[in-house]
């Protein structure tokens, strides 16, 4: 698979313009260089203030890079007559779903994206009907967004972007204000665009049970990639991660204090368990082996 | 409180006059308010009021709501009748102090007060049977010619979109921010109306910072989805005018050829 986002030693740094307050710049990206392939789905952790959200808007040129290219299907973001193509390939999905919805009617926000690329009306009505499918809220297609749950909004807000036929999907913690519920439709919406649309996913996230389901994690830590792999590759790194106050599965965490208390050592640390059921196939397969043992 | 404001309430519905084109339904709208102006005398001034009536009852909504959003400005309507009563040259019928009623004063009493009623009715009909959206879709559109005199007609159009999209999100938030500032105990319901406007700070303040962030926020996503302003923007929903909006304009027409033959050979009440 080739590179489809190429982000190669970006620099960024916010100065404060606060009156006051001495000017402090403060670099949120230092040097930092990460590649994403077409069709993958990579989750991006981090502490809050490591430059996860500066790196979102990076990658659909909300922002540019003071230092360092970000090149997206070989489109380079710094282009300014090419803002709005890079716009349209990589869409980004924020926190809060209330801040996000223009429109009072489900549908007439849908179809605000496509509607600012001009699009030609009949072809605008297929595509709302086509996001609204595919986020599964089409029959709420005529409903008052205030009346919906935040997760079926959050699902609008990506049916908004999906209309415009993007290649790639950023979202900057869109669970992150949700119940559970609505986390759930969230994440599943997002995995069937993946899998079904062959949409990039890059899904920035707090939760460690959301991380693991991606393809591959990169972890950022001050402005820097920490560690990145699939998932059972980074979260077996339980010491590193620790060291830098970040969490680990809880499935991978309680494998991990039980290993250190001598129980289960049979387990290889490379094979600890990201999620409950692997945790649960584990803990089966060892009492078995002692079992035929004894 | 804020949940009884009816004007501007939309009723969705599936009435004649809930499928007019909305650009229709406001053309209609004005022109039937120039008709109640030009009404003459009272025959003519009863022709616009049966119309009026006649349409509220095609659009097939309670007849509660039409009182409901009446009696928000009755003592407007009855306090401008009241002044008329006393405003009118002739001879006088009821001599009160220093007041004086006349018979011009008692017709236009009677015109003004019937006046201002039907033309709260007619408005009524056009905000309770069209969308918010659909409203501003055809503001949009029929003052388009203006964009000629660099009035920036799509801007206007999409801010009062978005105002209508956070006004219950806005609603919600200070209902939020009053149990809030309740619970660590605000007292909002007691004292005097300065003690009481005092107590609306703490409310208004953090409710201005949180638009705030939500404008900037919405700025971001609105960039985010290729936003470049009016130029260049199609609209998935066409209007159309049909059949159905012919119709509406030759009944007004017709209307307009009754106010005006009930003026020119009836003698006119008022002037």
């Amino acid at each position: 698979m080739e590179d489809f986002i190429k982000v190669e030693n970006v620099s960024f740094q916010y100065v404060s313009d606060v009156e006051d307050e001495p000017t402090v710049p403060v670099n949120v990206l230092k040097n930092i260089s990460m590649e994403i392939k077409r069709g993958e789905f990579v989750a991006l952790l981090g502490h809050n203030g490591c430059g996860k959200s500066t790196m979102a808007k990076l990658l659909n040129a909300m922002l540019l890079p003071q230092q360092g290219k970000v090149t997206i299907d070989g489109l380079d973001t710094s282009d300014e007559e090419k803002c709005y193509d890079i716009r349209k390939t990589v869409g980004l999905v924020l926190q809060n779903p209330d801040n996000q919805l223009v429109a009072s009617i489900v549908e007439e926000d849908v179809a605000f994206g496509p509607e600012n690329l001009g699009v030609d009306p009949k072809e605008i009505r297929i595509r709302v009907d086509e996001a609204l499918k595919a986020v599964d809220m089409y029959e709420y297609r005529t409903h008052a967004p205030f009346k919906l749950s935040g997760g079926q909004k959050q699902r609008v807000a990506i049916a908004g972007i999906i209309a415009m036929q993007p290649k790639c999907l950023v979202l900057d913690e869109p669970t992150a204000m949700l119940d559970p519920k609505g986390r759930d439709e969230v994440i599943a919406t997002i995995k069937k665009l993946n899998k079904e649309n062959g949409i990039t996913i890059v899904l920035i996230t707090h939760y460690m049970d959301e991380a693991v389901q991606a393809d591959r994690v990169i972890v950022m830590n001050d402005g820097a990639v920490l560690v990145q792999g699939e998932p059972h590759e980074v979260f077996s790194q339980v010491e590193l991660l620790k060291r830098h106050r970040l969490d680990v599965p809880q499935a991978t965490e309680l494998m991990y204090r039980l290993r250190g208390r001598g129980f289960f050592s049979g387990v290889e640390q490379a094979q600890l368990p990201l999620d409950s059921d692997e945790c649960v196939a584990v803990i089966d397969r060892i009492f078995k082996q002692k079992q035929a043992e004894e | 409180m804020l949940k009884d404001i009816t004007l501007g309430q939309f009723l969705p519905g599936d009435s004649p006059v809930h499928r007019l084109d909305p650009r229709a339904k406001i053309l209609l709208l004005i022109a039937v308010i120039v008709f109640i102006f030009i009404t003459g005398n009272y025959i003519s001034l009863a022709l616009v009021g049966v119309f009026i009536i006649a349409v509220i009852l095609f659009t097939k909504i309670s007849l509660k709501m039409y009182l409901k959003s009446m009696k928000m400005i009755l003592f407007i309507v009855l306090f401008t009748g009241l002044i008329n009563l006393f405003y009118g040259k002739g001879e006088p019928l009821v001599q009160l102090g220093i007041f004086t009623i006349t018979e011009a004063g008692i017709n236009n009493a009677i015109f003004v007060t019937v006046r201002i009623a039907l033309l709260i009715l007619a408005s009524s009909v056009l905000t309770f049977t069209t969308s918010p959206t659909d409203l501003t879709d055809a503001v949009e559109r029929l003052l388009k010619p203006l964009t000629v005199f660099h009035i920036k007609v799509h801007e206007v159009a999409m801010m009062m979109t978005i105002a209508l999209r956070f006004v219950p999100t806005l609603l919600e938030e200070t209902d939020k921010i009053m149990s809030a500032q309740k619970a660590r105990g605000a007292d909002m319901d007691s004292g005097n109306l300065i003690k009481r406007v005092k107590a609306l700070i703490p409310v208004l303040i953090p409710l201005f910072l949180s638009a705030f962030r939500r404008a900037s926020d919405l700025a971001i996503a609105m960039e985010c989805r290729c936003y470049q302003g009016g130029s260049g923007r199609t609209r998935m929903k066409t209007l159309h005018y049909g059949k159905i909006d012919a119709y509406g304009a030759a009944i007004c027409l017709v209307l307009l050829t009754g106010v005006i033959l009930c003026n020119i050979f009836l003698p006119a009440t008022v002037r």
